[in-house]
């Protein structure tokens, strides 16, 4: 099947060269990284997490959205989503392999990354992400793999996949669950120790995670003749409305508690991060701005007439991932660390170097995704023939 | 042999080879004695008596007897700084005592601060690799080989007490010691001078403390009643870091 994706247009080609050559630039700054240490990041005693950590978390969200589709089509038997189960858990695989990676960085000591595993530790969840994390790596692997052969020779899913479909459903909860224990089970970070982190966590994972579906499935539709479906499209669109919808709420929930309750070491934490501490800001224009993407797409969301047009719901799709990449990719973590354990209000921005080992990633993730939705529209080309 | 059918038996094998090491960590778990000449207590911890510490203004005895000795790197940066014992302002230490009325110089009266050695270290409960572990007499030691630098104890942490080496400490070192060295990488802290502990003698800062006839800094073991620590504890109004958060520290001061 592989063959599928050594054949392509022009633009195929120049895309793949495009992301390849972010790549290497990505390698070559982290190769600096790993000689010289994480110095070389704007991490710092009192923000010891950034940009790495925070698209980890973001991506996450992204993964976990596969369930989705998945959920609709494979345990209600919504047929709509037939063609776009397999671009769900497409996206799904790069999204964790990106997770993986921005982990990898992150650690000071990459070469006893492996102490993980070869001193297994139940009682820290970053051993419990680790497992989720590579489980459902693993587990879209196989289930991608088995149900897209068994189409491709005009076969029902083999029966074995089933029972794995269907784990895959809680172990898609349970990856972004897990992910936000690593934060809301530390009593020293009052920011992220609120029992709403999980729930929210998901909720912006189903706005985010389809609203990127969206935007692929009509890149897709575009530039091959493969079609994912305009009702399927439309579909995503609602749990998009949904997911934003549930997500801005607890977004609600949480300033309100913090700022009614009036408990200074939850207020400190949302002041500074929409209106700054002690002239210390550079999150704030950011979070604004996230939260006009968020009215813009609830506006556009809300009006059904609007939704059905796929340009506006476009227009809402993208508004929708970049409000939700402010908030987890940029805001989210570093917050917990403003100010710190010492009442210290010492602010974190990513180094130039730095996000180029993030487009790396970035641009690593998109070559794998390029490929998987290439040999996935090659083949659905072939059969529509 | 299909090539498909090799892959997995191969993969079989792969995962099998993998799993001896992985065994073999879990039943090596090291046995250890103290050596003979070592002081052992129960639970040790410390007292720090501010009042008689605040006798010596600019006094750095204590740290000073720390970090050189313990080869704690000189960073000019300070976003990249390693601190094993320092000075807070109070009102950063004991933030919950400050009233809107204290006086600036009470907040800003510098407060000693280290690692807490919590009975129930959320570092140890966080560590992916127990890199960091608590010892049965209550230390909370740090394993710097064994540490993969994820930093998810400093995050853990609610008293900042944990340094991560963002870059190599070696070229700030102005005179090394015969103590180990860290890497680039690893995160490292306080060890109740564990090392001096084991030789039978008590930890540097609190030797320091007394050598200057101050004493301010009162270390012993919990775990005996007759300790002086003990009679501190029972007996005095104390004050630890952040009661409220259930990490229990023993590190208890006198205000």
């Amino acid at each position: 099947m592989l063959d599928k994706a050594l054949t392509g247009s022009r633009s195929y080609w120049t895309l793949l060269a495009v992301l390849s050559a972010l790549v290497v630039v990505g390698l070559v700054t982290y190769l600096q990284q790993f000689s010289q240490g994480l110095g070389l990041t704007g991490l710092s005693r009192d923000v010891p997490w950034g940009l790495y950590i925070s698209q980890f978390t973001f991506l996450v969200g992204v993964a976990a959205s596969a369930v989705m589709v998945v959920l609709p089509y494979y345990v209600h038997h919504y047929k709509a989503f037939g063609k776009l189960a397999i671009l769900g858990e497409f996206l799904a695989i790069p999204a964790c392999f990106m997770c993986v990676l921005f982990i990898f960085v992150d650690m000071g000591q990459p070469r006893r990354v492996l102490n993980i595993i070869l001193h297994p530790t139940p009682h820290s969840v970053m051993f419990w992400d680790m497992i989720v994390l590579n489980g459902y790596l693993l587990l879209n692997v196989v289930i991608s793999r088995a149900t897209f052969r068994a189409e491709r020779a005009g076969l029902p899913p083999p029966a074995w996949v089933k029972p794995i479909i269907y784990l895959s459903v809680p172990w898609a909860v349970s990856i972004h669950t897990v992910t936000a224990f690593l934060y809301c089970g530390l009593a020293a970070r009052p920011f992220w120790l609120t029992a709403i982190l999980a729930p929210r966590f998901l909720a912006s994972a189903f706005a985010s995670g389809p609203s990127l579906l969206i935007l692929l499935a009509l890149l897709v539709r575009k530039v091959t003749k493969f079609d994912p479906g305009k009702e399927a499209i439309a579909k995503l669109g609602e749990i998009v409305t949904y997911g934003m919808a549930v997500n801005c709420f607890f977004v609600g929930l949480e300033i309100f508690t913090a700022f009614y309750s009036g408990r200074p070491e939850e207020v400190e934490h949302f002041t500074y991060l929409y209106a700054g501490l002690h002239g210390h800001n550079v999150l704030a224009p950011w979070m604004w701005a996230s939260l006009a993407l968020s009215a813009l797409a609830l506006f556009l969301l809300f009006i059904p007439k609007l939704r059905r047009n796929e340009t506006f719901l476009a227009i809402a799709a993208v508004s929708v991932v970049a409000a939700l990449w402010i908030d987890k990719g940029l805001g989210m973590v570093v917050t917990g660390f403003v100010p710190s354990a010492l009442g210290h209000v010492n602010e974190y921005w990513p180094t130039g170097r730095e996000a180029l080992i993030a487009i790396g990633i970035y641009s690593l993730g998109g070559i794998v995704l390029t490929v998987l939705y290439k040999i996935a529209t090659a083949v659905r080309e072939e059969l529509q023939a | 042999m299909k090539r498909r059918s090799f892959l997995k038996i191969a993969g079989a094998g792969l995962a099998g080879a993998c799993a001896v090491p992985v065994a073999e960590a879990l039943t090596h778990a090291a046995k250890t004695e103290p050596a003979p000449g070592a002081i052992t207590g129960k639970r040790w911890a410390l007292v720090i008596d501010e009042r008689k510490c605040l006798t010596k203004p600019g006094c750095n005895a204590c740290l000073q007897a720390c970090h050189k000795p313990h080869n704690v790197p000189a960073i000019p940066d300070p976003r990249h700084e390693i601190k094993w014992i320092w000075k807070e302002q109070y009102q950063h230490v004991f933030a919950d005592s400050v009233t809107p009325y204290t006086a600036a110089a009470l907040k800003e009266r510098p407060t000693i601060v280290l690692c807490n050695h919590c009975e129930n270290p959320p570092c140890v409960r966080v560590c992916p690799t127990q890199a960091t572990f608590k010892r049965a007499d209550g230390i909370v030691m740090m394993d710097e080989h064994r540490c993969i630098g994820c930093r998810y104890c400093i995050t853990g942490c609610p008293y900042g007490a944990r340094s991560f080496n963002f870059e190599d400490p070696r070229p700030h070192i102005a005179e090394p010691t015969d103590y180990p060295t860290r890497t680039r990488g690893v995160v490292e802290k306080c060890t109740f001078c564990s090392e001096q502990l084991a030789v039978g003698k008590r930890p540097l800062c609190v030797e320091a403390c007394e050598g200057i006839g101050c004493g301010a800094l009162i270390f012993g073991d919990l775990g005996d009643p007759s300790s002086a620590v003990s009679k501190l504890v029972r007996g005095s109004d104390l004050a630890r870091r952040k009661p409220g958060l259930g990490t229990s520290p023993h590190v208890f001061y006198i205000l």
